[in-house]
């Protein structure tokens, strides 16, 4: 496998902005539409053809990467194959409907909702699912908000929300959006939750514990049970960001861990595209006791068939609609594609990949054992420039520099979907990055549509449009 | 792994041999792959989902037969989610799986090709709001109104309230997420009167005070009403150093007063009217702003800078704003967007190219006024209910209860909305407008 990225000409290596192409400047005349004073007098965008248009986008296409190229071991991304049938049966005319339909006429749409809504339930072990948030992200807003009304409505005020040092960076930054201060947990020399940091961080002000599990190091908290008592005795929740759920299908369920509230990132467990940084859609699972919390609308099947309801004490609404549909639909897809075996197998393979993986690179791998993704660390090589070497080598490299808790780390999850001779290129494109010179490590990537970009200029000098670019020309 | 019968069993997307699996087992040291699971007895799940696996027809086939469940109906719907038509052009190319399935640019040198796309988008909003910074992509029109307000609280720390404004016609979901974002701020919502389906100026006007950290109006409104006055809302907004937010869609924008000539300090709104079509909801928030609040924009920017060789290159840029590097104090938690959508959004407008957009706006104002003209004449309805211009949308009076008339129009294959006992509004685009004259027929039936 070597993978050279297109470059469409020596002189001009990039492909040209559409206004480059063509700027089009109309003057918009509503004579008998609309007063003048209402309207504006022009507009400037580009006015090509659909053939130009259709070999601009497709030239993008091939100076951008994706995982039908080939490896994309992103850590904690879980960068998988999308199957292509689910993205047709996404497109089925039917199922594109108006969000003000009403129940009746949609039965379909809320058919298909609901059955999404009891696999997640079944599969992650809780007792209820709103599919309402439109990320990971807006999904841990959601389910901390549903920690919030479940204290307030309870008269039990908490200010605290504790999150290991490691998590991913929404879980603080969700935890603030919903007004709570963050209490940041060290790990311990095994990379796990600290037990004893964990005794002293939780109080009386504790509303809850955000844990990724395995955690971003592909380490399973083993002292999971104990940790869910700690908490639950202090009357705090337990979260569970459903980031790294892929090392788990079949195997272990959040809701058996002991986890009130979770959030499954169904575009990376359930083999959603992520379109170059979304669509997602960030389903929360409650138990019981929560469930009466969930944001409107929910979906429940009644003898008369499908309705949609607001639950008793709802936090209200994340999305201004239903949450991302089309990404829902893929996959409801998915999984009943893939059924009790299938889900347990991709677990399986994936953990098998990252293990096999790991055993064939010459980079250190501190901790272990590990799921579904490990960090090696590049030692004292730059991680950044490592990875850039291994574009050169034809594969996408891993996540670098997170977490922290491994210095020059190179977080790597290969997923379920890459075969031996797959993990054999990756493997090769590790060793190989790592052993080269210092000068190749700072002058990679070569192969690309583009060398080493400077990204400080590009936050030094912001140029965000192309209107920008034109007024820097003048 | 294969049964008994040669049937596969497992994920069907995952290739390994079972010779493979034996190699790659014997690597790493281990006799099965259960050794590799580091998950404690009691906690280890040994049960069934029960969900049986299905092969890829039989599961089209299924998916098929539920969808068909929907009514076939004509939608004559609007209320923040739009459907205009979506060209092939974009299904096809959006659909490459180069762009589909690949990630956020974090190895921007391999991503030229999604990054120049959302260069490009940044650069229609830029274009069509007349404001010089425009991010990426939010998830809808609710969520990026309430990071607007978020955005107003963070700059006008200063104040004396945390007061956001806005219209007694709102959006129920854009109030309901905005509610959500403020609680955690201690912020606050006041509700203006509207007058006539436009906003109430002098009303407005006594109710901006030095509490207010930002004023939200939209054009068109929630009922399809193009606001005559929007400078002046802005002036009322600016008096009381308060920002000026204002919601619109990208259509709107092709045709109405630029936000930034009627003094906008930030425009929000949906963009997905074009390039997704109706998709339950699911949507496209615009976010675009003044040039000082650069630095407090949410969500992901792209940006120009140059490579070793010296030539453009695109990149994420501006990065230390967001929550992987400034974690809780981040300006948002925005991480996964919308960008797939942001890039069929941008393939669809410079489908459409400045002439087709504008001519598509046109026929939302005129297409709208005509359809509620002839309704006006049927017996027992007066439409519009508002005495003013409408982009796409109006409100109908039926003598008859509103709720009785959309279950009969649904009889006759139309949907359209019941907005209160006697108030229907009902929503016309291009892509509908072919089948008017038979909902005027139905309407007639029913009224």
């Amino acid at each position: 496998m070597n993978f050279d990225q297109a470059r469409f000409s020596r002189d001009d290596v990039y492909e040209p902005l559409l206004s480059e192409k063509d700027s089009t400047t109309v003057e918009v005349d509503a004579d008998g539409v609309l007063p003048d004073d209402l309207t504006r007098d022009e507009l400037t965008l580009p006015g090509l053809s659909e053939p130009q248009l259709a070999r601009h986008y497709t030239r993008l296409s091939q100076m951008n990467y994706s995982v039908e190229l080939g490896p994309y071991p992103l850590g904690s991304c879980t960068m998988k194959y999308n199957p292509s049938f689910t993205e047709d049966v996404a497109g089925d005319p039917n199922a594109a409907v108006h969000p003000d339909r009403s129940d009746r006429t949609i039965q379909g749409t809320l058919g298909l909702l609901h059955g999404l809504q009891e696999y997640l339930a079944t599969i992650g072990g809780m007792d209820a699912v709103t599919l309402q948030p439109p990320a990971g992200a807006a999904g841990e807003f959601a389910g901390i908000l549903i920690a919030k009304a479940y204290h307030e409505a309870r008269d039990d005020d908490r200010s605290e929300i504790i999150i290991p040092a490691s998590a991913h960076g929404t879980n603080f930054a969700s935890a603030a959006m919903a007004g709570y201060d963050v209490v940041e947990l060290p790990s311990d020399e095994e990379g796990r939750v600290d037990i004893e940091a964990l005794e002293a961080a939780i109080s009386e002000e504790t509303a809850a514990l955000m844990l990724t599990n395995p955690n971003t190091l592909g380490l399973f908290e083993r002292d999971i049970v104990e940790i869910s008592e700690m908490v639950h005795e202090a009357g705090g929740l337990l979260y569970y960001d459903g980031a790294n759920f892929n090392a788990l299908l079949g195997r272990a369920r959040p809701g058996d861990m002991g986890f009130d509230i979770m959030h499954y990132n169904v575009h990376k467990t359930f083999a959603t595209p992520h379109g170059g940084g979304g669509p997602g859609a960030g389903p929360v699972g409650v138990v019981e006791e929560l469930a009466e919390y969930l944001p409107s609308p929910m979906v429940r099947e009644t003898a008369a068939g499908y309705e949609q309801y607001e639950p008793e004490s709802s936090i209200g609404k994340v999305h201004g609609f239903a949450g991302n549909w089309l990404v829902l639909v893929k996959a409801y897809a998915y999984i009943a594609r893939l059924g009790d075996e299938g889900l347990a197998d991709a677990s399986a393979k994936a953990v098998l990949n990252a293990n096999y993986l790991a055993s064939q690179i010459d980079l250190e791998v501190p901790y272990g054992p590990f799921h579904h993704e490990f960090a090696a660390t590049s030692g004292d090589r730059d991680a950044a420039d490592v990875a850039k070497r291994m574009l050169d080598y034809g594969v996408h490299p891993p996540t670098t520099k997170w977490p922290e808790l491994v210095s020059q780390a190179m977080l790597t999850e290969p997923t379920e979907v890459e075969d031996k001779a797959s993990l054999d290129d990756l493997a090769h494109a590790f060793n190989a990055a790592y052993a080269d010179s210092d000068e190749a490590l700072e002058t990679a990537p070569s192969k690309t549509s583009a060398r080493r970009i400077d990204q400080v200029s590009a936050a030094r000098n912001p140029r965000l449009s192309w209107q920008s670019l034109e007024a820097d020309e003048e | 792994m294969t049964a008994g019968n040669g049937r596969r069993v497992g994920s069907p997307y995952a290739p390994h041999t079972d010779a493979d699996e034996a190699d790659m087992l014997d690597a790493v040291g281990v006799d099965s792959v259960e050794d590799l699971f580091d998950i404690p007895e009691d906690v280890r799940f040994d049960d069934e989902f029960g969900i049986d696996p299905t092969g890829e027809r039989e599961l089209r086939q299924s998916l098929a037969d539920l969808f068909a469940r929907n009514e076939e109906l004509t939608e004559f719907l609007g209320r923040g989610h739009h459907a205009h038509y979506v060209p092939a052009l974009v299904d096809d190319l959006s659909r490459r799986s180069e762009f589909l399935t690949s990630y956020t640019q974090y190895q921007p040198e391999i991503a030229q090709g999604f990054l120049q796309v959302l260069f490009e988008y940044q650069s229609m909003l830029v274009e069509l709001t007349g404001l010089p910074v425009a991010n990426c992509s939010m998830y809808d029109a609710a969520t990026a109104l309430a990071e607007a307000a978020l955005l107003a609280n963070r700059l006008r720390r200063g104040a004396s309230g945390h007061r956001v404004l806005v219209p007694e016609h709102i959006h129920e979901g854009r109030l309901g997420v905005l509610e959500n974002y403020l609680d955690g701020a201690d912020m606050e919502i006041g509700e203006y009167p509207m007058d006539d389906g436009a906003v109430d100026v002098d009303a407005l006007s006594d109710l901006v005070d030095d509490e207010t950290v930002m004023v939200y109006a939209e054009s068109p409104t929630v009922r399809g009403v193009i606001e005559e006055r929007l400078a002046d809302i802005g002036d009322i907004a600016h008096e009381n150093d308060a920002l000026f937010c204002l919601g619109s869609d990208v259509v709107a924008l092709s045709l109405l007063q630029e936000p930034a000539s009627v003094g906008a300090d930030v425009v929000v709104g949906e963009a997905g009217a074009l390039g997704i079509g109706s998709a339950y909801g699911m949507g496209l928030g615009i976010f675009a702003t003044r040039e000082d609040f650069l630095r407090q924009v949410p969500g992901r920017l792209v940006g120009v800078s140059e490579d070793a060789e010296d030539m453009r290159a695109f990149t994420l840029t501006l990065q230390t704003r967001e929550q992987h590097i400034r974690k809780e104090r981040a300006t948002s938690n925005i991480c996964t967007n919308q960008a797939w959508v942001a890039l069929r959004t941008a393939m669809h407008i410079a489908w459409l190219g400045p002439d087709r957009l504008v001519d598509v706006a046109k026929d939302a104002v005129v297409n709208a006024r005509d359809l509620a003209e002839r309704l006006d004449d049927i017996s027992g309805v007066k439409a519009p209910v508002y005495d003013r211009h409408h982009f796409r949308e109006f409100v109908a009076y039926t003598d008859q209860p509103a709720p009785a008339i959309t279950n009969d129009l649904a009889g006759r294959g139309f949907a359209v909305h019941a907005l209160d006992d006697h108030h229907i509004q009902v929503c016309i685009t291009e892509a509908n407008a072919d089948a008017a004259d038979d909902l005027v027929a139905a309407f007639e039936e029913v009224a």
